[in-house]
């Protein structure tokens, strides 16, 4: 059974960006630790010559008019819950640091 | 006072005998006096009664409205909707007002269906009771130390309730009929792709589906009727059948019904076990054949299924990242520390639990081992169901293993609370067509039946339903 450590719920939390307290860690590493144990009960599963499956109803590549579609939304209405914006766009914080 | 059926009240709308206005004015009443119950996280107050008025008039001008003339409805608080905020129980989208209506909202005003409020749910529908509500538990109408289920728990407790003839519910691995069962409803999964989602918050997308909950298979009949067929704004929609999903007659005699083994096996309260072989013997004596069915991978599909939906969770939850919607943290320095901060504070802890889960069974060194296996599990259980469905046409068991249990007792045991949808998920994961319908009690609560037919034969599974919902009365 594998078992989860404090870094990699810390590196788990990194690659999720999800900021998470000292207290936190030690809960998820047990919880996760327990739940990853349940799913292991896959590797019992006798599936030779089997292949994934992603889509159940057989739809493959949806496709539809190069077109331009009007959603009835307009970008004012979709920057109305934007917690930042200027000139009409989102407005972030620095990325290069 | 029960609601009239929704073909009744609608029929009543259209024909000038009671108004738009005051159905929505109960409605409103309702949710006033039961607002302990925690069912309802916003009200959409003048908009509906503003529809109502619209409504009221056209009737007055002699114009046609629809199937769903002036019936109230409650929207689960993940689907957008106008004039309320859409949370999905979180504080990640606590203060959000969609710039857009969901597709099914929008097909269900069409036909003259007027949503009155928003119901909780387990934050981002994560959990099978509401109590990851980000704003309380809500508690179950039969007995209010039991949780409703969940995740549709505001939901199925509003119909129970009577605070609208019918709610609006997801089901992502049985969020529909797991509350539908605890509080003693109607609930229905459709076909995998029948109802658009445009508009509703993804969860797991290769399983989330949109249905109604109600007080009778008619009824539920009735809304999915309106909702389902394709939409150009979701690919995954499919075509709808082209008869009505309402109003087949139906006879038991001599249809083929499953009785799964694996569902009345191992870890099954033995009153709802009872519940479920009596209604059997009432099936049985109107001529339908049961006969015993085997899937044995139903023992992996909860393990399956909670490798598939982190999965898709955690990239479906990714997009809440505090910079075009949603919860913004101020005190961040840079971008990253922002993404970082915005959704420690925005999320649950089932959502962090979740999104962790995914990202750990989709990172590099486990992917072949957790999700691949996963799909790969995924494609024996559908080829399992199918050989089944070559012998039968229906399947029969519980909803859950259990009935409403104590407010409290599983939030600590992740595990447990997982364990309330062992009967539930491989629907989702196969995508086919289920309902859950009140069968009796046990423990002093309510037994669900769940019923459940191969992929695009909803109609023949909701007649069945309402055969056997005859039978139960």
């Amino acid at each position: 059974m594998s078992k989860i450590s404090e870094q990699d719920i810390r590196k788990l939390a990194s690659l999720s960006k999800l900021k998470l307290s000292d207290e936190e860690v030690k809960l998820y590493q047990k919880e996760l630790t327990s739940i990853v144990a349940y799913i292991e009960h896959l590797s019992e599963a006798d599936v030779n010559g089997l292949a994934p499956t992603s889509q159940v109803t057989g739809l493959k590549n949806v496709t539809r008019a190069d077109a331009l579609i009007d959603y009835g939304v307009s970008p004012s209405d979709l920057l109305k819950n934007a917690p930042a914006k200027k000139d009409n766009q989102f407005k972030v914080k620095r990325m290069i640091v | 006072m029960n609601w009239d059926s929704i073909e009744k009240i609608a029929h009543d709308v259209s024909s000038g005998k009671v108004t738009a206005e005051s159905l929505v004015e109960r409605s409103l009443g309702a949710i006033e006096e039961t607002k302990e119950y925690n069912a309802i996280l916003a009200v959409s107050k003048i908009r509906a009664l503003e529809r109502a008025r619209e409504i009221d008039q056209k009737v007055k001008n002699g114009e046609n409205i629809g199937k769903l003339a002036g019936v109230p409805f409650i929207a689960k608080d993940n689907f957008l909707t106008f004039d309320t905020t859409t949370t999905a129980s979180s504080h990640m989208l606590e203060n959000f007002h969609a710039p857009y209506q969901a597709t099914a909202i929008e097909r269900l005003e069409a036909a003259g269906a007027i949503m009155v409020a928003k119901s909780n749910l387990d934050s981002f529908a994560h959990g099978s009771s509401t109590e990851n509500s980000a704003f309380g538990p809500t508690l179950n109408p039969l007995d209010k130390s039991k949780v409703p289920g969940g995740s549709s728990g505001g939901s199925a407790a509003a119909v129970a309730l009577k605070i609208a003839p019918f709610a609006l519910g997801t089901d992502t691995g049985g969020s529909i009929r797991l509350p539908a069962s605890f509080c003693g409803v109607v609930g229905y999964k459709p076909t995998y792709g029948l109802v658009s989602r445009y508009g509703v918050v993804a969860m797991a997308s290769s399983t989330d589906v949109i249905g109604p909950i109600t007080t009778s298979v008619e009824d539920a009949a009735v809304v999915l009727d309106v909702m389902s067929g394709k939409d150009r704004f979701d690919g995954t929609t499919i075509d709808r059948d082209l008869d009505i999903y309402d109003g087949k007659p139906f006879s038991l005699k001599g249809k083929k019904i499953g009785l799964l083994k694996e569902y009345l096996s191992s870890g099954i309260d033995e009153g709802v076990k009872k519940v479920v072989l009596d209604t059997v013997e009432k099936i049985k004596a109107q001529g339908a054949e049961i006969v015993e069915v085997s899937i044995p991978s139903i023992s992996l599909s909860l393990a399956c299924y909670y490798v598939l939906v982190p999965a898709e969770v955690s990239s479906n939850l990714s997009r809440y990242d505090g910079q075009r919607y949603g919860l913004s943290d101020t005190t961040a320095k840079n971008l990253d520390e922002s993404f970082e901060k915005s959704r420690a504070a925005g999320f649950e802890a089932e959502n962090k639990r979740r999104i962790m889960i995914g990202t750990y069974v989709l990172s590099s060194g486990y992917y072949d081992a957790y999700y691949k296996k996963a799909q790969i599990v995924r494609t024996k259980l559908i080829n399992e169901f199918n050989t089944v469905f070559e012998k039968v046409d229906y399947l029969i068991g519980p909803t859950a293993p259990m009935t409403a249990f104590e407010i409290g007792k599983n939030v600590d045991d992740q595990l447990q609370m997982y364990l309330a949808d062992i009967m539930t998920v491989s629907a989702n994961l196969v995508g086919i067509p289920s309902i859950s319908i009140p069968a009796g009690n046990a423990n002093s609560m309510p037994v669900g039946l769940q019923l459940m037919a191969p992929q695009k034969s909803d109609r023949n599974l909701l007649a069945l339903a309402a055969a056997i919902e005859k039978e139960i009365e």
